[in-house]
């Protein structure tokens, strides 16, 4: 999978590279107003390079403090949220990251989380008090998967690279457009007097460019803010092998977003889950927005198709889109991976569902990694009498194996495996609960006596 | 010269092997790594039982043989030796677990013990680190696989032997989450 992410890291790269040079062309633009000899104006570009790298190395420098400072974040250890250390621990597993993030929380009534960090290996995650209000386990885990999926893929390091270049390139821009209006006059006239045609139009490139570089900058920024939040989707699916808890999270947080979140500017808008400063509503599909609307990342989330890897969340994403996310040229080399929804849900999590034989914990206990499909969605194929096993339509052979397999053991360990008249689900019945188990825990209708 | 430019062309040949070589064992490394991290998980539910079992023993000290056989099914699982024995081993200790869990609903007092609820998260927290640690050895087994299998890795990655994915799950350890409900 993380030939995906690297072709696409190139791709980020070569975004940043090409804003490099818009950096360059403005520092040129800037010194072409004063003397429009080439070496110069290459001195002018360089300059700008500088004021870049200065400013980049500020904000390196103790970034992440400063933005979960900025943000009001405390860290918190285990014994203060212990359902939200678990989870964290378990999305680092799970993406196989050097050492687990430090934990924060933001005392904010506005759900929302985010990541820093542009070493892996010094990451940190934070999350509002409001998003820990709102969503039960399975969409925290999307949530943090997102997140981890946001340190996996380097995107604190590239969007503050990118953040910068834009701030230098708006900064420099703005200083040249000053420089011109209250001085360009008297420049005017005596380069009119040296009568240079092609000097003239040197400024008229370079006035246009400093207008200009700015918004383009900032569509290019935001357009790589925008792809690299559907990758960290992407890799969030991946991670929590259950694409429909970040998808679920989403729409909460999409509803719940009325009051925007205090204290964000716009340079930390792009780490955050849900972009924090614009309203819920209003243009989702904007250029000029940090995130992709909502509903379109839920749309692609839910289009999954009971797969859970990047090559999934591409192919959802160009159902979605019409075009591609990620690179295309490595998707055929690795294995279509199940969803934990197909896979495990559908027929095997139901046995202690609503309305269970333990149903009377759940609701003060937070749901476990596996747990019912939350309706009786697509996978659930309504089989009538004599239809085949209960499969779900795009489950890969080789899961489709592992379930055999499974099965075996199960039943090896005296399970008893019971399907479900009306809905088709396969009840999977643990010896010591034989008795008990009567009626199918998803739709209470009768169960077979025949094992599968 | 010609002799020259051949030279060139076959230590930039050499170089990309090695480029390839090392990249084969990087990967393979991490799938290695993947693998130690479920026995770091699976060793950490270990640790945790022995508390739990003292709990339960609080409030429900004469229903010794669920504990008894949770007891025996972790020395069981702690002592196995080859992956097939600790698969079986794993998988009755999930099988005794859930029984324990299951005779707790008919304990009100021991459900509402702090203590038996948090080792309760631990526990099916620690069942989900398993199951996300063999998900992650399989995406870097895959990972690893595939590297050695495409042209023109496979000319060398002969010493590198293929890794096993997960696909058999053991699965009565899953029962611990289940009971939850």
């Amino acid at each position: 999978m993380w030939e995906q992410i690297r072709s696409n890291r190139r791709r980020s790269g070569f975004v940043v590279v090409a804003m490099g040079v818009l950096l360059v062309a403005v520092g040129m633009a800037i010194t072409a107003m004063f003397a429009q000899d080439p070496g110069v104006m290459l001195l002018g570009g360089v300059a700008a390079l500088v004021l870049w790298i200065v400013l980049w190395l500020v904000t390196v420098h103790g970034g992440d403090d400063i933005m979960l400072h900025m943000a009001g974040a405390k860290e918190i250890e285990h014994k203060h949220h212990p359902v939200l250390f678990n989870v964290v621990e378990e999305m680092t597993i799970a993406a196989a990251l050097p050492q687990r993030p430090r934990v924060f929380v933001v005392d904010d009534p506005s759900p929302n989380a985010f990541a820093v960090g542009r070493d892996p290996k010094k990451a940190a995650v934070a999350v509002t008090t409001g998003l820990l209000r709102t969503l039960d386990r399975d969409e925290l885990q999307g949530v943090v998967a997102h997140e981890i999926g946001h340190i996996k893929n380097r995107d604190v390091a590239l969007l503050t690279t990118a953040g910068v270049m834009v701030g230098a390139i708006v900064m420099l821009a703005e200083i040249g457009l000053r420089t011109f209006w209250y001085s360009g006059g008297g420049r005017r006239s005596r380069s009119s007097n040296e009568g240079g045609g092609a000097q003239a139009a040197i400024m008229v490139v370079a006035i246009l460019l400093l207008l200009l570089s700015p918004l383009l900058a900032q569509l290019m920024y935001f357009a790589l803010s925008r792809r690299r939040e559907h990758l960290a989707d992407a890799s969030g699916a991946m991670f929590s092998r259950y694409p429909e808890g970040l998808a679920s999270a989403l729409e909460k947080l999409g509803g719940r977003r009325a009051a925007p979140l205090a204290d964000t500017s716009k340079v930390t808008a792009p780490m955050y889950i849900v972009a924090p400063l614009r309203k819920a509503s209003g243009g989702g599909g904007s250029l000029f927005s940090t995130h992709p609307p909502l509903e379109e990342r839920v749309r692609i989330l839910r289009s999954m198709g009971g797969s859970a890897d990047v090559g999934a969340y591409d192919a959802a994403y160009r159902k979605v889109k019409g075009r591609r996310i990620v690179g295309t040229h490595t998707l055929e080399a690795s294995q279509p991976i199940p969803s934990r929804q197909a896979d495990d849900d559908a027929d095997r999590g139901g046995l202690f569902g609503e309305g269970g034989m333990l149903g009377a914990v759940e609701g003060a206990r937070p749901r476990s990694r596996i747990r019912p499909a939350p309706s009786p969605g697509p996978e659930v194929s309504p089989a009538g009498p004599g239809a085949p096993p209960m499969a779900p339509p795009p489950l890969p052979p080789s899961s489709r194996r592992a379930r055999i397999a499974s099965d075996a053991f199960l039943q090896a360990s005296g399970y008893v495996m019971r399907r479900c008249v009306d809905c088709g689900a396969v009840v999977k019945i643990p010896p010591s609960l034989q008795e008990r188990v009567t009626a199918c825990p998803r739709c209470k209708g009768d169960l077979e006596g025949q094992g599968e | 010269m010609g002799l020259l430019i051949g030279v060139g062309v076959l230590v930039l040949i050499a170089l990309y092997f090695i480029g390839i070589y090392n990249s084969l064992v990087r990967a393979r490394n991490e799938a290695r790594n993947g693998w130690s991290q479920i026995d770091v998980q699976l060793k950490r539910r270990h640790d945790l039982i022995p508390n739990l079992v003292e709990t339960v023993k609080g409030y429900a000290a004469h229903e010794k043989e669920t504990l008894e056989a949770v007891i025996q099914a972790r020395s069981a699982a702690v002592g196995a030796k080859t992956p097939g024995e600790a698969g079986k081993a794993e998988g009755m200790l999930g099988m005794a677990l859930g029984n324990l869990f299951a005779l707790s609903e008919r304990y009100p007092d021991l459900k509402a013990n702090e203590n038996f609820l948090s080792l309760q998260e631990e526990l099916s927290a620690t069942e989900n680190r398993i199951g996300f640690a063999r998900q992650a050895y399989n995406d870097a087994a895959t990972i690893y696989n595939n590297k050695r299998e495409v042209f023109p890795a496979n000319l060398i990655s002969g010493g590198f032997e293929k890794a096993e994915l997960f696909e058999i799950e053991i699965a009565a350890e899953r029962e611990v989450p289940k009971v939850e409900f």
